[in-house]
């Protein structure tokens, strides 16, 4: 295939993925900007009121970086894993299967729409922050850098629960189960450094500690962990989950008999 | 000349060790209209897969215009085109939207596929709903949806598992035509139906599968030349005399129909002779079943006796 093939091929899964997000904007960018509301007014306002300052910063502001993350990792996971595996079970992902699109274009190409879902909610919820409190950069390009790699990480997460669904119970499991206890656990409502040494260390185990930590030390220049350990982490995330999901593809688990 | 598609030695067993395919020999050449005929679970699904990849072989080789699957893979799949069985495409997507994102799994440009779609969906009587989803489409106008998807990269060769399922008279005899244009401006069509009088008069040659092995595989001429004897159903002008033959099996189903069976080395004019000779006038004539059917259910059961 050649390079303007292999970039039209890319786009047109992009759109379509785009598109399919876009087209039920109420069911995919709408609840989570009402949920992260309520977190704004319910933990914020109210109770982060009588919480007082954490890092040195007011409660609300302390908790921005990591609520506008765990819609990223929410939004991104949720999208590939619903699209993907409704083109199983519509068997529409035989449309990309039976054409001549490289593998790493079908990975490359939904791990991209989840990203673009990811990021599109979490600049929502930014600017729904805006309205609660007055939101302070430190450094930009560590902002991007781990919003996208983060967004990365968890569609590349959902496309490999898609590709071992059988139902569409098998795509909320992994999302119920697994990561809201570990966005909770991650750091998002409070600094792993109030916890004892055991369970900061436990806590360090959780790969979303490093991508809430690099996210806030992008907004508001404290961190729990090193920036750098945090990016290795993230790093090796997307190496590995990327080489399973290109394994699954190109072998056709879940997609050819 | 380069055959369309080469398949040799081509075997499919399943997990659970099941033999779908057991060594299928096929050649289709370049231009042909091919039928690939079979009863219920013989394997013609499973060796569509395996041509469009969607179906891992377990051994065997399969060209596209000679490229082998197993090594030029990208080049075989820009060459086909598949509608399959079952409808397969997002059904909350719009026609249109289907058909340009899937030019675009084959490179071909956003405003190329634009102009494409609208010409597809028109020939095929799909342009007033472009823009509607799909899954308000009629199963007719599902079945031309997909046939148009197949079309959008300018297939040489086009797989039809079944494209006529479920679909009314008038609307497979327009398809028909369709599929006629289609092959007469080069595409190669291969088709696999359960309508033997489609693929009898479609199809220049056919492969008959059963049970994961080709039993006939020669061109529809040949096939049918096989039969060494027809039923004619004569429908006789009410009122005339009761029909006494010469040297043919025949039935008097009533008064005014008469059944025939009369052999290759036979002459129906000698039938015709006689009746008028008794005074007896023919109305209409007609087969009394469809001649491919026939052959067909005697291939498929000669193979059960031999598998037995």
């Amino acid at each position: 295939m050649s390079i303007s093939t292999t970039r039209i091929a890319l786009s047109s899964i992009l759109h379509k993925e785009i598109h399919r997000f876009m087209r039920i904007w109420v069911q995919t960018l709408v609840p989570p900007a009402i949920t992260i509301s309520l977190y704004f007014v319910i933990f914020g306002s109210l109770i982060g009121k009588r919480i007082g300052e954490m890092g040195g910063f007011d409660y609300m502001s302390f908790i921005v970086p990591g609520l506008i993350m765990m819609s990223v990792i929410t939004n991104s996971y949720s999208n590939v894993a619903s699209s993907f595996f409704s083109a199983k079970w519509q068997r529409n992902v035989e449309e990309m299967l039976v054409a001549p699109v490289p593998n790493w274009v079908i990975v490359a190409g939904y791990v991209g729409g989840g990203m673009a879902r990811g990021i599109l909610v979490g600049l929502i919820v930014t600017i729904i922050a805006l309205f609660f409190v007055d939101i302070q950069i430190h450094n930009i390009w560590v902002i991007i850098a781990t919003v996208m790699l983060t967004s990365a990480v968890f569609a590349l997460g959902g496309l490999i629960n898609a590709v071992f669904a059988g139902s569409f119970d098998d795509i909320s499991i992994i999302p119920t189960f697994v990561l809201t206890p570990l966005t909770y656990l991650g750091g998002v409502f409070y600094s792993i450094s109030l916890l004892p040494d055991f369970w900061q260390g436990v806590s360090k185990i959780n790969p979303i500690v490093y991508m809430v930590n690099a996210f806030r030390y992008g907004f508001l220049g404290i961190s729990d962990v090193s920036l750098g350990v945090a990016f290795g982490v993230i790093g090796v995330f997307i190496i590995t989950l990327y080489a399973i999901a290109m394994y699954l593809i190109s072998k056709g688990i879940g997609l050819r008999s | 000349m380069q055959a369309a598609l080469e398949i040799a030695g081509l075997k499919k067993t399943y997990k659970g060790g099941f033999q779908a395919l057991k060594g299928i020999d096929l050649q289709v050449q370049q231009g042909d209209f091919f039928a690939l005929l079979g009863p219920n679970g013989a394997g013609k699904s499973t060796t569509i897969g395996v041509i469009t990849s969607l179906v891992n072989k377990t051994e065997g080789k399969v060209r596209v215009f000679g490229h082998d699957i197993d090594v030029e893979l990208d080049k075989a799949k820009s060459y086909l085109g598949l509608v399959p069985q079952e409808f397969n495409f997002n059904q909350f997507e719009a026609p249109m939207k289907i058909l340009v994102n899937q030019a675009g799994y084959y490179g071909v440009e956003r405003k190329v596929a634009k102009q494409r779609a609208e010409k597809y969906l028109k020939q095929l009587d799909l342009w007033e709903k472009a823009e509607q989803p799909s899954r308000n489409l009629s199963g007719g106008m599902k079945r031309r949806l997909m046939i148009a998807r197949a079309l959008m990269h300018e297939p040489k060769v086009l797989i039809l598992d079944e494209p006529t399922a479920g679909v009314d008279i008038e609307l497979r005899r327009h398809m028909w035509n369709y599929l006629r244009e289609l092959n007469a401006q080069g595409i190669t069509i291969i088709l696999t139906t359960h309508y033997l009088e489609e693929a009898e008069m479609l199809c220049r040659n056919i492969a008959i599968i059963d049970k994961g092995t080709i039993v006939e595989n020669t061109d529809m001429k040949t096939l049918l030349a096989k039969l060494h004897i027809e039923t004619f159903v004569l429908d006789l002008k009410p009122g005339a005399a009761t029909p006494e033959l010469q040297g043919v099996e025949y039935r008097v189903v009533d008064d005014h129909t008469l059944e025939v069976d009369i052999a290759k080395s036979q002459s129906v004019n000698d039938v015709f002779t006689q009746l008028t000779e008794q005074g007896i006038a023919v109305q209409s004539m007609r087969n009394k079943a469809n001649r491919l059917e026939e052959l067909f259910v005697t291939l498929v059961s000669n193979n059960d006796k031999g598998a037995q």
